[in-house]
């Protein structure tokens, strides 16, 4: 349908008052929410990761499409909500504690709500414990750990052993970012998965849902 | 070019310094503890950073403000300190330079995202103007590690305010080429915005060690006019056995460091994982 293609278009450019009018126009004529977000939103949101693998998209694309994808978004999951319908996953997301840079955990947080998960944002400098009660109050099945400094990443293992020690271990999947992050890291520390930029987290994030 | 610059740049090019917050832990500086209130409760360490270099050779050391904008400091609770530790920082670096170096006022970026509308253009504008204000006794301010081209040109302006000449430096570790910055801005796309701007220099640092830097220096120098300057890590960081290690050896840093000459480019230094040793080896290698 020609006009559900809008859609698809104005969240690829990241254009957000077409993509929160086309929803509203979509709606209006009856057309299944759910339709919509499988059919349109997801995909032009793959297209955007595919574009950003590519060297075709940078950071400023990202962002735009992220934000003109939670603009529908918004509209759309008060009535999956109504409809019984669960978020993609429920992810208590900060910057580990002693560190108070959040770009790159704010990029994560954006490309997570724009894939339709519901984020949690514990902001910067989070401690163990903050991620601990966030993570029973809320009921999340992930945690994404950021951090820019090689001296404060060591906050990810504290984290990681106050999780397990808290006896939640098993109840969440566990995904780590930022600059001195590596592979090696995450698994030296026991966490489920890393990933090095704010679209591949997002792949990482469905596949530990998925687990 | 201003008179500062013009007496540094003779026909060889001008040794830097190396990594500060590096050198600051070595001091006890703990993790999470904000360096640039160092400049207020621990001045005599702070010099000690400042004074190895000028000893290893430097001809211009920075200061330790990289975090000294209200904004940043605002993080560490210390927004109402921004003049002081600006002021503390450069006279920390100039009693230990002395004669023997110039003291370049470092200036990072704010850390928050302007498209996300985090923080606005006159935030960010006040804030460096504010901070180069409170730096006005440096021989020259340095823009640095600045992942995003915008803020780059607003803190140039505001930087231009004080009169003293502008080194503009930016990360590029993004894309598959690492030739980009984190938003996708090409040197070429850099050197014309910030040149526009009113730098007086344009360079590149952290984010990629030295080899992958040569490809970029050579293509800012092709870009403009004005003197380039580059500050590549040691490498990238590895974690051996809960210990953060650059691999690259301060000779090995040096001997590729002929590349950066041989592009032109007019100040080489280190940025992260660097040190005092690699200020002597690139004397050593490009100097002597």
């Amino acid at each position: 349908m020609e006009d559900l293609k809008k859609l698809y278009d104005a969240i690829l450019t990241g254009n957000f008052k077409i993509a929160r009018e086309t929803t509203q126009q979509a709606l209006a004529a009856g057309i299944d929410p759910q339709a919509l977000v499988q059919q349109q939103m997801i995909p032009a949101m793959d297209e955007v990761g595919r574009r950003y693998e590519a060297n075709e998209y940078f950071v400023p694309e990202l962002l735009i499409s992220a934000r003109a994808m939670k603009a529908s978004l918004e509209l759309i999951r008060p009535l999956l909500a109504a409809k019984g319908a669960e978020p993609a996953g429920r992810v208590v997301i900060g910057t580990v504690k002693g560190d108070l840079h959040d770009i790159g955990k704010n990029l994560v947080a954006a490309m997570l709500e724009g894939a339709g998960f519901e984020v949690i944002d514990l902001g910067v400098d989070v401690s163990p414990e903050k991620f601990i009660a966030a993570l029973n109050e809320r009921h999340a099945t992930l945690v994404a750990m950021s951090a820019l400094l090689t001296t404060t990443m060591n906050s990810m293992k504290t984290t990681v052993e106050a999780i397990k020690a808290a006896g939640v271990r098993q109840k969440v999947k566990i995904m780590i970012g930022g600059a001195p992050v590596t592979q090696k890291y995450a698994d030296e520390i026991g966490a489920d998965g890393y990933s090095n930029n704010a679209n591949a987290a997002v792949a990482l994030a469905r596949k530990l849902v998925a687990a | 070019m201003t008179s500062v610059l013009a007496q540094l740049l003779g026909p060889g090019l001008v040794i830097t310094d190396g990594a500060w917050g590096t050198q600051l832990q070595a001091q006890g500086l703990q993790p999470g503890e904000c360096p640039d209130g160092w400049n207020l409760t621990h001045p005599d360490r702070v010099r000690q950073v400042a004074q190895s270099y000028v000893d290893a050779g430097s001809s211009v050391i920075l200061t330790n403000t990289f975090r000294s904008n209200r904004i940043t400091l605002a993080g560490h609770g210390l927004a109402d300190r921004v003049e002081e530790i600006n002021r503390a920082g450069v006279a920390i670096s100039r009693s230990a330079a002395g004669a023997r170096a110039r003291v370049f006022a470092s200036m990072g970026p704010t850390g928050k995202m302007l498209m996300m509308g985090e923080v606005t253009e006159e935030e960010v504008f006040a804030a460096f103007a504010e901070q180069a204000a409170a730096l006005h006794a440096a021989d020259a301010l340095v823009l640095e590690t600045m992942t995003d081209l915008e803020e780059a040109r607003i803190a140039v302006r505001a930087a231009k305010t004080t009169g003293l000449p502008v080194i503009a430096s930016m990360v590029f570790d993004s894309g598959k080429d690492k030739d980009r910055t984190m938003m996708g801005s090409t040197p070429e796309e850099v050197a014309g915005v910030l040149a526009e701007a009113g730098a007086d220099v344009i360079g590149a640092n952290c984010g990629l060690g030295m080899e992958d830097y040569i490809p970029v220096a050579q293509r800012l120098r092709a870009a403009t006019s004005l003197p380039v300057w580059i500050k590549p890590n040691a490498g990238l960081p590895e974690l051996v056995d809960g210990h953060i290690v650059y691999r690259t050896t301060s000779a090995e840093f040096a001997r590729l460091a002929g590349g950066l000459k041989d592009a032109g480019v007019a100040f080489v230094g280190g940025c992260c994982g660097t040190s005092p040793a690699f200020v002597r080896a690139l004397h050593a290698a490009l100097l002597a």
